[in-house]
């Protein structure tokens, strides 16, 4: 592997932002764009898992329920 | 004369039965001024009345970093009942087990008369220790307070549910494997996929330490572990003996046995090891006479839910037996490549059990490397017609 994490958070994070408004995102969502951005090589579940914690952890975003766990952008943002 | 705060006529009904009422214990929270409290029982009176529900869920709303333990809930009337506009619930993730010391729960108790309503359920159908009601902005504070005194929040939405167990090898001489350390290990291995959800739907956890099932495992987890063991159940015959002056040992013993395999000649007891299914009814009629072998372990189920959402799954065996204690990571291996699958074809709010259903248990052992054993056969197959794959009658 040589994607870093915080290139894939970055990358999720704009994905997120991207989607915002049009569709809610699931974890898996953005996993499987980032293993398909980055290629399986560079990229594999648990790189997306420390990813998405980074995401969470830095506030950059946040998790919304309707019906199932989405990943969205804090509602200040 | 104090004056009367509330008219609740409808639930003053829910406390004239004999037993002990939720209405109750709201109002002398309510006495004690907890104005959410008030407000609430306010609140459920009016949807009584009105024959309507006043709660909204779902939603925004956390702490920093989790995606799970908290679950949004506000009220559609805030102006008429403004101490319930928000009234968040938060699961804790209870010691297995459920043993606390009293020191343990005042402090628990002190934190939530600080923040929220004071209401608490102990314990939530998953088994977390409930707080009921509070609002957004104290979130993070009782989060803090609850982690400063060693608690975590447990699981809700999409992910693995707070893992709930009996009270195992900690009180009962039945358990064959030590439920509570299980539950513990799954617990903290699993921390990630707990706090950050990421399948289609949640998955429930339960750890039964025997057969007896006393967490209901087998009905309400989507990886139900329940102890077992591989040996020939225990017999003390002198014991059986004095079982018989009191009890009817064919009639409430081995006529009750399921497949018939125990025999009773008015001195001995036999026991067709080969065909007990380890019901466990035996060793419950004569716990003093009986007990599990001593080659114990655990067998692993998968896809029991309750009727939530599609009708309720009784849980099928996945694996007959496995020394868990040993080997519980096993049991992550076995959980991670389920995930993958799931996760990749579930669709949202899929349970485990269901995908099973809909993809066919054949597809789904072949996909997590799993070899099929009669064990896992739940009824006998309906369709007279059987395929065999040319790579199977080649082998032959
Ligand atoms: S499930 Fe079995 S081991 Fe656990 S408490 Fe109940 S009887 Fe005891
Ligand atoms: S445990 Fe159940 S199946 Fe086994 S011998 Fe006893 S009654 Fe029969």
């Amino acid at each position: 592997m040589s994607a870093k994490v915080e290139d894939v958070a970055d990358a999720m994070f704009e994905m997120v932002k991207e989607y915002h408004g049009k569709k809610n995102l699931k974890a898996l969502d953005l996993t499987k764009a980032m293993i398909k951005k980055f290629g399986d090589d560079e990229c594999d579940k648990k790189l997306c898992k420390a990813a998405i914690r980074s995401l969470m952890d830095t506030g950059r975003t946040t998790y919304s329920y309707v019906g199932g766990s989405y990943i969205v952008l804090p509602p200040d943002k | 004369m104090t004056e009367k705060k509330r008219e609740t006529p409808l639930l003053d009904e829910l406390e004239k039965g004999p037993w002990p009422s939720f209405v109750t214990e709201i109002k002398k929270s309510a006495d004690k001024g907890n104005a959410s409290s008030e407000d609430l029982l306010g609140v459920l009176e009016r949807s009584y009345r009105e024959k309507i529900g006043h709660w909204k869920h779902g939603g925004i709303v956390g702490v920093m970093g989790y995606g799970g333990g908290v679950i949004g809930r506000y009220n559609d009337l805030p102006d008429d009942f403004p101490g319930v506009a928000h009234f968040h619930t938060i699961r804790v993730n209870q010691p297995p087990g459920w043993f606390y010391t009293s020191d343990a729960i005042r402090k628990v108790c002190d934190i939530w008369e600080k923040y929220g309503s004071g209401l608490t359920n102990f314990h939530g159908s998953t088994g977390d220790l409930v707080l009921l009601g509070c609002r957004t902005e104290v979130l993070e504070d009782v989060f803090k307070e609850l982690t400063d005194i060693g608690f975590d929040l447990g699981g809700s939405g999409s992910d693995v549910r707070t893992p709930s167990c009996c009270c195992g090898k900690a009180r009962c001489e039945w358990a064959c494997y030590d439920s509570m350390q299980v539950c513990y290990d799954v617990t903290m291995n699993f921390q990630d996929e707990l706090h950050r959800p990421a399948f289609p739907y949640k998955w429930k956890f339960k750890f039964a330490g025997c057969p007896n099932d006393c967490v209901a495992s087998i009905a309400r987890s989507d990886m139900a572990v329940i102890g077992t063991w591989r040996d020939d159940i225990q017999v003390d015959q002198a014991a059986v003996a004095d079982y018989a002056g009191s009890l009817d040992i064919a009639k409430d013993v081995t006529r009750r046995c399921p497949t018939r395999c125990m025999g009773w000649d008015g001195s001995t007891l036999s026991i067709d090891n080969e065909n007990c299914v380890k019901c466990m009814h035996c060793i419950n009629a004569m716990p003093k006479a009986l007990s599990p072998g001593k080659d114990r372990g655990a067998a692993i189920l998968v896809g029991g839910k309750a009727p939530i959402i599609g009708g309720a799954l009784l849980s099928a065996l996945f694996v007959p037996f496995i020394n868990i204690d040993e080997d519980v990571e096993d049991l992550y291996e076995l959980c991670e490549e389920m995930w993958d699958i799931w996760g990749e074809h579930g669709k949202n709010r899929e349970r485990i059990g269901e995908f099973i259903q809909r993809v066919g248990l054949g597809n789904f052992l072949e996909q997590i490397g799993l070899d099929p054993i009669p064990e896992m056969v739940i009824h006998p197959r309906t369709n007279p017609y059987i395929f065999f794959e040319l790579d199977e009658e080649e082998d032959e």
